[in-house]
């Protein structure tokens, strides 16, 4: 099996090594500036996810990715995630069809909600119709992505009657993935559609979510299209070693969990749960390139997965701090993976 | 009467495959169903709840003596209270609009008080929805364990209670007896038990010191 390792960031708003936060301007050109790195340290994917808030100033990651495409050459970027439901598909089919131009072909897609809904009242959404719009757009989305004029309608955006939809893509389709958190019924859309499955394990032990490869795979078999990959995004730091990477995480970790716990349902991280998440059978890829590496590489094969994007970053780690995680992520990390895995 | 054995869950999503897992485990006969075609579903059964049966909504309900309300509340209004008539019916849904949007029919009042109120030939006990769904399954532990989890139960009707109460038992949980369907806006988001899995002293000790608690 090819394996491809991924970096996705939500823009995560960076401090100084004074511990204060920096501008939101600085922290995009701070991302710019990872994402170039990331190619440098030899990492295959670089993505970005949508988010609209104060921690996570990230609403418009395809302009951030296409400066990242003018300074790099191989990396593939993308989205991680698009908020589609939010979001209109033509307008993000054109947005990542241009980050294909731009980039030379090296554009992806991952469609989900993601792990917040700020977007749904920003843009005038109810909450409420979240599967209706998802369902929906993503249908239109695998028409775009398929090429050729569009016939489409339905309730969620105006009709298209044979609409030729700009710039076509001169590459072969785009890579499409649909992020799924937990229900089995978005993995059976997302084989329905054609698109790849990312799966987002963010708590508790990513073997649980074997059953969900396996059932892609059943999936696919049954609408009768070929083999897909699954991919597996899990949060992480990396640091020289396990002490100095759970210091740096954890304060960042307990406080962002903290603030998004009573929205999201989430019970406050203890450092007992903290310990529990970085251990070997918890979701947190946080330590050492060797422990890390060791995580990885034994999910992937648990999980029946080809290919691994580590959530980097948490609102008040420094630039210096990713930077370095990035560093050994690409450095030490994906070539040990590699290795354990051949 | 006879100890209620035959169960339905109704929803496919996050939650209803976990609870339907558990009851299988613990030998309950059960059935699984959405709004559509159970061959939807035949595939999600086949691999993730094995021994479970995907059946039409109404089916499944009308041959159950529980049915588990496992679907997101703003679809709550297309479920039809017919074939839940004289149905033991667990409300494990949430009135949770940080994260699923606003209701006008919920802003006001327990949500399952409200949910009680439309299906008023049904007898209405709110449980299993104040432990997230995957660790709903990692949590569950047989009876006596030393690190077993505490599961709420709220209704009116005490033998309905009973009856729930002796369901999450069987599927791994210490359940506590609330006052009343009221006593259960404790278990609600935003409660002190809500997504905190908590062991039977210190669950009892937080709804005991949580002013939703008394009637």
């Amino acid at each position: 099996m090819t394996y491809t390792f991924g970096l996705d960031t939500f823009g995560d708003r960076n401090d100084d090594a004074d511990g204060k936060p920096l501008s939101h301007a600085q922290t995009i050109r701070n991302v710019m500036d990872e994402g170039v790195h990331a190619e440098q340290a030899g990492v295959d994917f670089f993505g970005i996810g949508e988010h609209h808030t104060e921690q996570f100033p990230m609403p418009a990651g395809d302009v951030v990715l296409a400066a990242i495409a003018a300074r790099t050459e191989r990396i593939r970027l993308g989205s991680a995630v698009t908020v589609l439901s939010s979001d209109d598909p033509v307008r993000v089919y054109q947005r990542y069809a241009t980050l294909n131009a731009v980039s030379g072909g090296r554009a992806e897609v991952i469609l989900g909600r993601g792990s917040s809904i700020e977007s749904f009242p920003l843009f005038g959404y109810d909450l409420a119709d979240y599967e209706e719009l998802f369902e929906e757009k993503a249908a239109l989305f695998a028409e775009l992505v398929r090429g050729g004029p569009v016939t489409w309608s339905g309730k969620t955006r105006a009709p298209l009657d044979e609409q030729d939809v700009v710039p076509h893509i001169e590459s072969g389709p785009l890579p499409v993935w649909i992020g799924v958190g937990g229900n089995p019924q978005s993995v059976i859309r997302a084989a329905r559609l054609g698109f790849s499955l990312a799966l987002a394990i963010i708590g508790g032990p990513p073997a649980r979510f074997a059953a969900y490869s396996q059932l892609f795979r059943r999936a696919l078999d049954r609408f009768g299209r070929p083999p897909l990959p699954v991919m597996v995004h899990s949060p992480g730091h990396v640091a020289a070693t396990d002490e100095q990477a759970k210091a740096e995480f954890w304060p960042r970790w307990r406080d962002i969990i903290t603030l998004i716990a009573p929205e999201r349902g989430f019970a406050i991280p203890t450092e007992e749960s903290f310990d529990r998440e970085t251990g070997p059978a918890g979701a947190l890829h946080v330590g050492s390139p060797e422990t890390v590496a060791q995580k990885i590489a034994a999910n992937l094969r648990v999980l029946g997965a080809s290919r691994f994007d580590l959530k980097y970053g948490m609102p008040g780690l420094t630039h210096e701090q990713l930077m370095t995680n990035i560093e050994l992520y690409g450095g030490k990390v994906i070539p040990r993976v590699r290795e354990l895995l051949s | 009467m006879n100890e209620p054995r035959r169960l339905a869950v109704l929803g496919a999503g996050h939650v209803g495959p976990v609870i339907a897992r558990l009851a299988v485990k613990a030998g309950y006969p059960v059935a699984i169903a959405t709004s559509g075609d159970p061959e939807d579903i035949a595939l999600i059964t086949e691999l993730m709840i094995p021994g479970a049966q995907p059946r039409w909504a109404g089916d499944a309900a009308a041959d159950a003596d529980i049915v588990v309300l496992a679907i997101p509340l703003h679809r709550f209004g297309d479920i039809d209270p017919g074939p839940l008539r004289g149905k033991l019916v667990v409300d494990a849904m949430n009135y949770w609009p940080a994260s699923d949007g606003a209701l006008t029919a919920f802003e006001d009042g327990g949500s399952s008080e409200i949910v009680a109120r439309r299906l008023a030939g049904s007898t209405v006990v709110k449980a299993l929805n104040h432990i997230g769904y995957h660790e709903l399954e990692d949590r569950a532990r047989p009876a006596g364990a030393p690190d077993r989890r505490a599961a709420g139960i709220a209704g009116d009707d005490p033998a309905a209670v009973a009856a729930i109460a002796g369901l999450a038992d069987r599927i791994g949980y210490d359940p506590v007896r609330l006052a009343g369907l009221r006593g259960g806006r404790v278990l609600e988001p935003g409660g002190p038990v809500f997504g905190a899995v908590l062991p039977l002293a210190e669950f009892e000790r937080a709804v005991r010191e949580d002013a939703r608690s008394f009637a």
